[in-house]
């Protein structure tokens, strides 16, 4: 059962049709509509390509937040070999919101760190919908402590709203949690790479997101604040997100321009939710040449170039 | 050293510059309502009299009563490219910053200058939350650079009052970037092992908070200042319930252990004094007549002319 976001119902229709003639047939053996259900896959996918061939920012939100797209978990379970979670950050609490341990990349051991949304009410109460609390932010600030003393490269998958906007996440600090994550990402010694798999939101996002590189995937975004949040603010109308998420600039195609991407992943045709294992296998290309890229580079050339990187960052603006 | 290469020399451009206040005008008290003389007002920093709350002051009066003397070199901060993104709301970004410039006079959301308080070399960086809700941008980034480069450079320690509504959503993701932006710049002058001293003022919120305000060697806050990261608004929409008197408010992060202290306006200049000197290692702060000269007080410090026992 596919799930259809609001821009894709005309093409729900002509897949929904073709699915239903299919099932007809199916059920009566007289009935002969190959050809008719053939024209409508046509169709379909004329109006796919269609659709994606230039998506608005508004509309890359929505795909970004896709819920069937693959998130972290799978990316960890497909991406790595004897992903090992470890939990806690020896303080508070596990936050199940961030997920971390050690792994293997291509039998290389690495620390990764990412945020998972959950794909179901359970899983999603259970990961607060991929939104960190302080705890994740020290767990993670723990897992890169740890990487920096073994040396192993560093792989984080930035997949949230945001931070939480909770009472309990604000009375432990989480200001000084998502600052302090932040300055640790600009103080390992080891290769940090950062993919874009979903949705960059802002600090919660930006805590995990100090990298040595940046790659985005296709329609992933990346923004200081969501459009609706920008909407009710500059705008006084939350129903203003297009126009909000066309001017904060937040697809991975303006942040390349920006050269706060480094890189952009293709995604299948239709969104990395129409074929999960191609999107999985497309990062695992980008971050394998990430991690050759830096893998001569020595410890202090890592981090004084992360360092450099970003204090230029805003050098250039979007052209005319 | 330098980060910035167009960095300019500081000048000299505010000799007591206090600005000249009508004696006849009141302004009441928002919190216990009291009439209060604009002179009264601004002799005691913008504190009320009455019940002591803390009214905003411009980072310009703030260094005026900061500085030894009122007096302060103002660090010219570079210039960052104009409207990155080509930003438009319902106004386009640039009149929005016009319309700033003009109603507060001053260029952008920070003010940085370099002076002496209780004869004690420091840089000051002050954000302006009347200029566009002090918002972070590349400006703001820029400031908190040339700061920390002209603090390194001078080897004196860096005082930042911050005071902001968050990131500049105008500049889109390169406001967001400020964060990860003024925190090397900030990682450079602890590793020249130089204090860095935070004054969060009434409101420090967003991404401000979650970076160079909360990076502090020392963590100092106005009475009643609201410091958070989500607002009080958003976290009521969110929990659907009503949040607790004073929460978010400096005493309460002071009682959660994210403040050293909770230190009133008018007594702010002699804390961060005494602070400042001892991290330092400086002797104490002598206030009258000077003492006799003591040869185990000179110590080799960065600064061309050491003035390690000098009154105020
Ligand atoms: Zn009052």
């Amino acid at each position: 059962m596919t799930n259809y976001l609001e821009f894709e119902k005309p093409l729900a229709e002509i897949e929904g049709k073709a699915e239903e003639l299919r099932a007809m047939a199916r059920s009566n053996e007289e009935m002969d509509v190959e050809d008719e259900a053939k024209a409508l896959d046509k169709k379909a996918a004329d109006l796919l390509v269609d659709l994606y061939k230039s998506l608005t920012p508004w509309r890359k939100c929505q795909v970004a937040r896709h819920p069937d797209r693959p998130h972290c978990k799978d990316y960890i379970e497909a991406l790595f070999t004897e992903y090992t979670p470890l939990a806690g950050d020896r303080n508070f609490a596990d936050d199940h919101a961030v997920m971390g341990g050690l792994a293997r990349f291509n039998d290389q051991p690495v620390v990764v760190i990412g945020q998972e949304k959950g794909n179901d009410t359970k899983s999603r109460i259970e990961r607060n919908f991929g939104m960190a609390r302080p705890e994740g932010y020290r767990k993670a600030i723990r897992l890169m402590e740890m990487a920096d003393k073994f040396g192993l490269p560093i792989i984080t998958l930035v997949d949230t709203a945001g931070a939480y906007p909770g009472k309990g996440a604000e009375e432990r600090g989480q200001s000084e949690a998502i600052a302090r994550s932040t300055e640790k990402c600009l103080q390992v010694k080891v290769p940090l790479i950062t993919a874009i798999i979903g949705e960059g939101g802002s600090g919660g996002a930006v805590a995990f997101a100090t990298a040595n590189r940046v790659l985005m995937l296709e329609h992933s975004v990346y923004s200081v604040i969501s459009p609706e949040g920008c909407a009710s603010i500059l705008w006084k109308d939350a129903e203003k997100m297009r126009e909000a998420a066309e001017a904060l600039r937040l697809t991975a195609q303006n942040l390349k321009e920006l050269g706060v991407c480094d890189r952009i992943i293709d995604e299948p045709l239709g969104g990395a939710h129409r074929d999960k294992d191609a999107a999985i296998d497309s990062v695992r290309e980008a971050i394998a040449a990430a991690l050759a890229d830096l893998s001569n580079e020595a410890p202090e050339v890592i981090l004084s170039n992360r360092r450099k990187k970003f204090l230029s960052m805003g050098s250039k603006g979007l052209a005319a | 050293m330098n980060w910035i290469s167009n960095y300019v020399r500081p000048k000299i451009n505010s000799l007591f510059s206090r600005r000249e206040v009508p004696e006849n005008l009141w302004t009441k008290c928002d919190d216990c309502g009291t009439m209060l003389f604009h002179r009264e007002l601004s002799d005691n920093l913008n504190v009320c009299t009455n019940c002591g709350h803390h009214m905003a002051i411009t980072p310009r009066d703030r260094f005026t009563a900061l500085f030894d003397g009122g007096v302060f070199a103002e660090i010219s901060v570079p210039e960052p490219i104009a409207d990155p993104l080509h930003f438009r709301d319902q106004k386009k970004y640039p009149d929005r910053m016009r319309a700033a410039q003009k109603s507060t006079g001053e260029k952008e959301a920070m003010l940085v200058a370099e002076g002496e308080i209780g004869r004690t070399p420091i840089v000051a960086a002050c954000q302006d939350f009347s200029f566009m809700g002090g918002s972070m941008g590349m400006f703001v980034g820029n400031a908190i650079i040339a700061a920390a480069e002209r603090a390194t450079e001078l080897g004196r320690p860096l005082i930042l009052f911050s005071a902001a509504g968050g990131a500049r959503m105008q500049e889109g993701i390169l406001s967001l970037m400020q964060m990860p932006r003024t925190t090397v710049a900030l990682q450079l002058l602890k590793e020249a092992g130089l204090p860095y001293i935070v004054v969060l003022t009434h409101p420090t919120t967003g991404g401000v908070t979650a970076s160079y305000a909360m990076l502090g060697d020392v963590h100092i806050a106005e009475p009643n200042a609201l410091i958070c990261f989500a607002g009080p608004r958003v976290i009521e929409q969110t929990i659907r319930e009503k949040l607790p008197e004073g929460f978010q408010r400096a005493e309460y992060l002071l009682d959660h252990g994210m403040l050293d202290r909770v230190t009133k306006r008018t007594e702010l200049r002699n804390e961060l004094i005494t602070i400042t000197r001892m991290l330092m290692k400086k002797p104490p702060r002598v206030v009258g007549d000077l003492p006799p000269p003591d040869p185990t007080a000179v110590q080799t410090a960065t600064e061309a002319a050491p003035q390690e026992t000098a009154k105020e």
